[in-house]
Formats: structure tokens, C-alpha cells, sequence
């Protein structure tokens, strides 16, 4: 326990250190704002109760932009990818804009779906959907491919069709790839909703909303608070996967098992 | 009476390579045939034409039966089920009620001696130990043919070995037709009723062995004048084919 935890924790202690180091030997007292005191941050950033309030509102709005972006991404990513899987022209077809998808700059395209759809939930939603839609479908094909020939033709064999094959043999094949995708989507989704928040200024506003806004006020502690809110729902998504992986997957897939299982 | 029947069957891929020609031989229902020859010159092809995953180029192929058992190289188990679910799989693909798998698998599970490991998934169990689910996988769909592609070519001598005595104890008990590939010609001559060479790629028949020793056997056999001599003809015989 301890080997395990110390080590990431005396760096936090170092990167804390250093964090005060900054502040208070490298900038004068005008200058502070620039990187505030920690416990100033913790302390104005959660400790009055408006702006915690403010904060976990903005945060829990963000969330849910993330997690339904991420929802139909996964929903049409692992479809497409299935699809793919079954027919050759369908992947010859698609797979390139799928690419497309990952190679032009996602992000430019915001103010347009700005100007189509709005300013709400939806398009930030749909913004989450385009950023985080690309490693679902890679994973999820790749998964689906793993099987080796003669797993296939064990199936073929017995008589099983496409849907017997698919669903008894690709599919379960295809999980633990499907959870890599996953978690990479969900950081991506998160990502997603915080800079979807620069661009859609209007609405209720998410923690990306709240960053921009203290920035202009020059609420240094809150928005530095603000920040870590926001990283820590990136590493609680990649955390919740991870732990999930675990959980359906673990007993039998190297990757994510523990090592202390395998004899 | 014929189990197998191949008559004139060759093989032409694609890409213009010949894998087989002219392969004429039978399997009749208690025979074990073992088919011996150099690497690449379509065995594999052989087998997969005789469970009818492939389709021969020319000739004709007759299968009596569809209850055909196939034990590939490599175990092929699916790592996320259990021992007892991996052997329930073809009976499962088959369509038979829960109770018939469930009966099926517990009596294979049973014949290869892995009634303590049901609950196992395949990544905790050895190498030999996976081949014998793969092999009462098999077992559950009761076949009267029984197709081996070098099933044990992974494994330790030992291993090897005893999975060998396992397979004649099953040949004796099932009475299944079996027609295996295998590299080696001891390994042929032990488990098999007759032996066939096949030539260099694109893979003849050229040479066509009786092996008389009657069952049961046991793993001394192997150490006997009248079975190093066959095995000795033929090794010659196979060396005469490769060039």
C-alpha cells in the first residue's frame, strides 16, 4: 500500500512545494494573482460557500454535456464499427471520413454549429459527440478484428451465422478494446465540454463558461480553483473506465487484470 | 463403408498456387489415418477440405456425417468463458437445450479429467490442460469424424505424449473415424491405423503405411524393433518426397 501510494504522493507534495515556491519567491505581491496561493485557492475557490456553489452548478452542467456527448458517441461509434466489421464496403466507404474526422481541427468547426444549431446543450453536446466519436470507432473495429481465423472457423463450422458470430464471438473479443476507446472518449468528451464552453457564451454557464469569466474578472483563486474542478472530472471519467474495465473484463483479459491472479 | 472419401481432389488458390493434386484415399469408420508430409504442402489445406471449411478445386469429396469434430493447432478457447461454458460453445451454436449442453459438457469435461478446473478460465490453465478442453469441446457434438491439425505441435514432449495416450484412449472408448496432420512420424505411427506421406508441395499421396499394432497400446511401443522399423520406412519415404 504504501510502495504503491507514496511515490505518486510525494510528487504532488514536490509539485505543491514548488507551486509555493513560485509564488511567493518569484512574484511580487501585485503579481500574485498570476499564480495564487494554494491554500488562497482552496480556501476562496471552495471555501466560500456561494462560489462552491457557483463552481460544483457549472460543473455538474459540464458533466452532463460530457457524459451525453460521450453517450452517443459510443452509441454510434461502436454501431458504425460494427457495421464496418460486417461488410467490406461498408468500411471502404465510411472508414475515411472517419479519419477525416480525427485529422481537421474538430474544434474549428464549433462557431458553425453555433450558427446551425444554436448555443445550447445540444451543441455542445454535439461538439463532445465529433471530438470523442473517432477512437470509439478505431477501438471497437480493432477489437472486433481480433479474433484470429481459427475462432472463425471453429463458428463456421458448427453452422453459426453472422448475428451468432458477432454477438458470441467478436463482440465479447472486442470489450477490452472498447473500454481503451472509452476511455480515451471520456477525456476527450470532457475536453470537449470545456472548450465548447469558450465558444457558447451564452446559456447556462459550464465550468469552461466560469473559467473565461473569472478570467476576465481577474478572480485568480476561483478560477485556478475552477481548473482543478475541471481536471478532476477528466480523471474521474478515466478512473470510473479504468475501474469498470476491471470489473467486466478483469477476470480474463491480460491488460487489466491483476497480475497476482494469473497462475 | 466410408466415412471420408476423397477422390482426384486438388486444391488451386488464387493466387495460382497449387496446394494439393490428385489426392485419392478413404477413411473408414474405426480407422485412425495420420497424414505426415513437409511443411507447406497442404495438409492444413487437406483438413479444412475434409471438414468442408474450404472447397476442393477439382475431385470430389463425400462426408458420411456432419458430426465432425475438428481440434485445431492452437486450442482456440475464448478466454472470457469458463472451462465448462468454452465446452458447452458447440452444443450452444447447435441450438440443443440448456439441459443437453449442460449433460454434454459435464460427461467431456469428465473423459479429459478437468471436472475440478469447470470454473477455470483458460488463461489459468496450461498449455496441455487447454488442449484437453479443446479436445472435450469436440467430444460434446459426439463426432463420427474426427479432424486433428497438429493439435499437440505446441507442446512439451511430455505433454505430448500423454495427450496421445489420452487421444487413444478416446479413439478406443468414442470410436470416432480420426484423420489427423501431425509433423511427427512417431507421433503417426503411435495414435493411427495407417499412415499417408504426402509429397512436396503441391502435396501428392506417395506413400500409403498399414500400421498393424493392434489396441491398447502403451507408450512402450514406441521403443519396439517392428515400430522404429515402420517409423523408419517412413521417415525414408518422406525425406524421398521432400527431395
Amino acid at each position: 500500500m504504501i510502495r504503491r501510494f507514496a511515490p505518486p504522493v510525494l510528487v504532488l507534495l514536490a509539485a505543491t512545494g514548488l507551486w509555493y515556491a513560485a509564488s511567493l519567491l518569484l512574484l511580487s505581491e501585485e503579481e500574485r494573482f498570476l499564480m495564487p496561493l494554494p491554500h488562497d485557492v482552496l480556501a476562496i475557490g471552495f471555501g466560500d460557500p456561494d462560489n462552491l456553489a457557483e463552481l460544483l452548478t457549472a460543473l455538474a452542467l459540464s458533466a452532463q454535456v460530457a457524459m451525453s456527448g460521450l453517450v452517443i458517441a459510443f452509441v454510434v461509434g461502436v454501431g458504425l464499427a460494427v457495421a464496418m466489421s460486417q461488410a467490406k464496403w461498408v468500411e471502404r466507404s465510411l472508414y475515411p471520413y472517419a479519419v477525416l474526422l480525427q485529422t481537421i481541427p474538430v474544434l474549428a468547426l464549433v462557431p458553425l454549429f453555433g450558427f446551425w444549431f444554436g448555443f445550447g446543450f445540444g451543441s455542445r453536446v454535439l461538439v463532445c459527440v465529433l471530438i470523442a466519436l473517432f477512437p470509439l470507432i478505431a477501438n471497437t473495429l480493432f477489437g472486433l478484428r481480433s479474433v484470429n481465423s481459427a475462432q472463425l472457423d471453429l463458428f463456421a463450422l458448427h453452422g453459426a451465422g453472422r448475428w451468432t458470430r458477432l454477438w458470441k464471438l467478436q463482440f465479447p473479443a472486442a470489450l477490452p478494446a472498447i473500454f481503451t476507446g472509452l476511455r480515451i472518449s471520456a477525456g476527450l468528451s470532457v475536453i470537449g465540454a470545456v472548450v465548447g464552453d469558450f465558444f457558447f457564451k451564452q446559456g447556462e454557464p459550464g465550468i469552461g463558461i466560469l473559467i473565461d469569466l473569472y478570467r476576465s474578472r481577474l478572480q485568480s483563486e476561483q478560477m485556478f480553483a475552477a481548473v482543478l474542478l475541471a481536471s478532476a472530472l477528466g480523471i474521474a471519467v478515466f478512473w470510473f473506465f479504468g475501474f469498470l474495465a476491471r470489473r467486466v473484463v478483469g477476470s480474463w483479459h491480460e491488460s487489466v487484470r491483476d497480475p497476482a491472479a494469473v497462475s | 463403408m466410408t466415412m471420408l472419401g476423397f477422390t482426384g481432389v486438388g486444391k488451386r488458390f488464387a493466387d495460382g498456387t497449387t496446394a494439393l493434386a490428385d489426392i485419392d484415399f478413404d477413411v473408414a469408420p474405426g480407422e485412425f489415418v495420420s497424414v505426415v508430409g513437409p511443411s507447406g504442402c497442404g495438409k492444413t489445406s487437406l483438413l479444412r477440405i475434409a471438414a468442408g471449411l474450404s472447397t476442393a478445386s477439382e475431385g470430389t469429396v463425400r462426408r458420411e456425417t456432419d458430426r465432425v469434430g475438428y481440434v485445431f493447432q492452437d486450442p482456440t478457447l475464448l478466454p472470457w468463458r469458463t472451462v465448462q461454458s468454452n465446452v458447452e460453445l458447440l452444443a450452444e451454436l447447435r441450438h440443443l437445450s440448456k439441459r443437453e449442453r449442460r449433460e454434454r459438457a459435464d460427461e467431456a469435461i469428465e473423459l479429459v479429467g478437468l471436472s475440478d478446473f469447470a470454473g477455470h478460465r483458460p488463461g489459468q490453465l496450461s498449455g496441455g490442460m487447454r488442449m484437453r478442453v479443446s479436445l472435450a469441446r469436440s467430444l460434446t457434438v459426439d463426432p463420427e469424424l474426427f479432424l486433428f491439425d497438429e493439435p499437440f505441435g505446441a507442446l512439451d514432449e511430455i505433454t505430448r505424449q500423454r495427450l496421445g495416450d489420452e487421444l487413444l484412449r478416446l479413439f478406443r472408448l468414442r470410436g470416432f473415424a480420426g484423420l489427423m496432420v501431425t509433423h511427427s512420424v512417431t507421433e503417426a505411427v503411435y495414435l493411427s491405423t495407417r499412415v499417408l506421406v504426402l509429397s512436396d508441395r503441391p502435396g501428392r499421396v506417395i506413400g500409403d503405411f498399414a500400421v498393424p499394432f493392434g489396441h491398447p497400446r502403451s507408450p512402450e511401443l514406441r521403443f519396439e524393433d517392428d515400430f522404429t522399423h515402420l517409423a523408419g520406412k517412413i521417415s525414408a519415404c518422406l525425406r524421398g518426397g521432400a527431395g
